[in-house]
């Protein structure tokens, strides 16, 4: 009985780190740019479906086409920033969270049409069903490396945002545009690389969100709730936050899901709003 | 003022007002077809209308506003059904059910700022749907038809039935615009119409923010709530996924608010009656459907934040509803031209 409510908790911790991964790219967008992009979770299943595309049509494994994807998700990012939000960001939060709401449904129904409404995996071949033997628990090894992936992304971003340079200029341009623009760096181009940096995590989520689970044309809503949960459960701005947000949110599901389908979400839910209501500033607040 | 534009002006009041005098007495014109077109427009409507108030003015962009007209279903539901309630009786536990849920509910939301708070009432509505789907005597997930003896409360012949809910979506559609009017035109919709325009001049001039969001979030709740019990009168159906349509009673209302023009009376209403003159081509093609009223949003957006009512208000010079109150002669400010 203990070994099986432990090895559940250890399920829902790696889930957690899937979760962290789609919440990254929320978190950055959210800090820099302060808008909360409606369509960050179909924007996700939307390079799943990419992803699918591109390793059948070339016969190539899964983990091969995401290198060859992410560079287009950088280049989506950064021109959709370029060339649509920039235009509306800034002058209040209404217009941006419409656009991208718009953004949201079309995406949608733009894989409904393209991919039909059947459900989708990807496959990484044997990386699939292999498991390590650890103690008296079997773990399947793309949890775990998926785990670890999120935690080497937490500190990679940690260090980009508040080490490097890049990460220097992100942050002052998030602080104060105007400011920023008179002391001479360009936040046109400075939001357009951070939406480049939110597409690659976007990438790397959708690759691994469609090794653990089955998405379809409409997934993306469900995606956006869970990174939204995350990033707030985890504190505003705060990277090694989400974290610890997604491992929380990862093991309500996994007891939730031990009911049925619907309390896996709920659970999920439900444990967000009473810690919410509990620290409205989030378990690890950057500020 | 130009006198041509006080003639447009007139003119689009008449217009206004033949639209509204047509609805009075369609029943008497039209097929249950027609009807049931009509009611649907009515009850989308008071969606838009609510949603406005809350994302135009209230600054409370609300993505969660299906949530009120699932609970609405679901408390008239229970209480003509399970509780053996009068019929026109249950409409007022549809209301106060939906007020209910929106005192909690505003709890949790009105903690969220601004971009935040939008997928908050996502997250609420979500975990209402779902509590619903668990719910044993309302069918659980798969939703329960209405007893055929409750539609017939509201009229044994099919056309004397459509019609009465015809009625009720009418009676709850004019309440909810003159209210809301009325609202606006008050003091508190004077604070609305300030923060609208600059929320932080509004607070400096002594506008109390907090107090107008939440008169604005508990108010639409119960004409919600109504708009759902009205919805499954017609529908004679509940169930998640229906009752708690987030496409049907807040994508496309989002949309038809966009559209039409936000932070207007005139804009939902213009943007709810071109959104059902638009389905009649666009309907059948499916997924299409969505596609092109999401870019058509982005669009207008990009061209002129007010909507399509932004654009007619420039060439017609002024307001067809009156929300604001006009400066007396003395404090004229406009400089001749």
């Amino acid at each position: 009985m203990i070994a099986t409510y432990a090895n559940l908790i250890i399920q829902g911790i790696l889930l957690g780190g899937l979760y962290a991964i789609f919440a990254l790219g929320l978190s950055l967008s959210v800090g820099v740019m302060r808008f909360v992009n409606i369509a960050h979770g179909d924007f996700i299943v939307l390079v799943s479906f990419l992803l699918l595309t591109v390793a059948t049509a070339l016969h190539i494994n899964v983990l091969l086409a995401l290198l060859l994807v992410i560079p287009l998700t950088f280049a989506g990012g950064y021109l959709l920033q370029r060339v649509l939000l920039q235009r509306v960001i800034g002058q209040s939060v209404l217009l941006p969270l419409l656009v991208t709401f718009g953004l949201s449904i079309i995406v949608q129904n733009g894989l409904l049409e393209g991919f039909g409404a059947d459900t989708h995996t990807l496959s990484a071949g044997s990386l699939d069903t292999s498991s390590l033997h650890i103690g008296s628990f079997y773990v399947g090894v793309l949890p775990v490396a998926t785990f670890v992936l999120a935690v080497a992304l937490v500190l990679g971003f940690d260090w980009l945002l508040y080490r490097s340079r890049i990460g220097a200029n992100i942050r002052a341009v998030a602080d104060d545009v105007a400011a920023a623009d008179l002391i001479g760096l360009s936040s046109v181009r400075i939001y357009a690389i951070a939406m480049g940096i939110v597409g690659v995590t976007v990438a790397i989520a959708a690759c691994f969100m469609g090794l653990r689970m089955n998405f379809d044309a409409t997934s993306g809503p469900s995606r956006l709730l869970v990174a939204f949960e995350v990033v707030v459960l985890g504190g505003l701005g705060s990277l090694r936050g989400t974290l610890l947000g997604g491992i929380i949110l990862g093991i309500a599901q996994t007891l939730g899901g031990q009911i049925d389908g619907a309390w896996q979400v709920l659970a999920g839910h439900l444990v967000f709003l009473v810690i919410f209501l509990l620290r409205p500033q989030g378990l690890l607040p950057r500020y | 003022m130009r006198r041509h534009q006080h003639l447009s002006i007139a003119g689009g009041r008449i217009v206004l007002a033949g639209a509204a005098l047509g609805l009075a007495v369609a029943p008497s014109f039209l097929d249950a077809g027609g009807l049931t077109v009509l009611t649907e427009f009515l009850c989308l409507l008071v969606l838009a209308l609510m949603w406005n108030l809350l994302a135009g003015y209230a600054d409370i962009v609300t993505v969660g506003q299906h949530a009120f007209v699932g609970v609405g279903a679901y408390a008239f539901y229970g209480a003509v059904v399970l509780l053996g309630v009068d019929p026109y009786l249950a409409f007022a536990a549809a209301a106060l059910m939906a007020f209910a849920v929106a005192l909690p509910a505003m709890v949790i939301v009105f903690r969220l700022r601004a971009a935040y708070l939008a997928v908050g009432t996502w997250v609420v509505a979500e975990v209402l749907m779902l509590i619903a789907g668990k719910l044993p005597n309302f069918g659980f997930g798969s939703g329960v038809s209405l007893p055929v003896r409750v539609a017939r409360e509201f009229g044994a012949r099919p056309d004397v039935r459509f019609a009465t809910i015809y009625w009720l979506a009418f009676a709850l559609a004019a309440a909810t615009f003159a209210s809301t009017w009325l609202l606006l035109r008050s003091r508190i919709g004077l604070g609305l119409t300030a923060m609208r325009d600059n929320e932080e001049a509004a607070g400096a001039t002594g506008v109390n923010l907090v107090r107008a969001r939440i008169i604005c979030f508990l108010w639409t709740a119960p004409f919600l709530g109504l708009a759902g019990a009205i919805i499954t009168l017609q529908k004679l159906r509940i169930s998640p996924p229906a009752s708690f349509s987030i496409i049907d009673w807040t994508v496309f209302v989002i949309f038809n608010v966009v559209i039409g023009g936000i932070g207007s009376l005139e804009g939902p209403i213009l943007g709810t009656a071109l959104f059902f003159i638009l389905r009649e081509y666009l309907a059948q093609l499916g997924t299409w459907h969505l596609i092109i009223l999401g870019s058509l949003s982005i669009v207008i957006i990009l061209i002129e934040p007010g909507g399509l009512w932004g654009l007619l208000r420039r060439v017609l010079g002024g307001d067809l509803i009156p929300v604001s109150h006009r400066a007396r002669p003395g404090f004229e400010t406009n400089r001749k031209s």
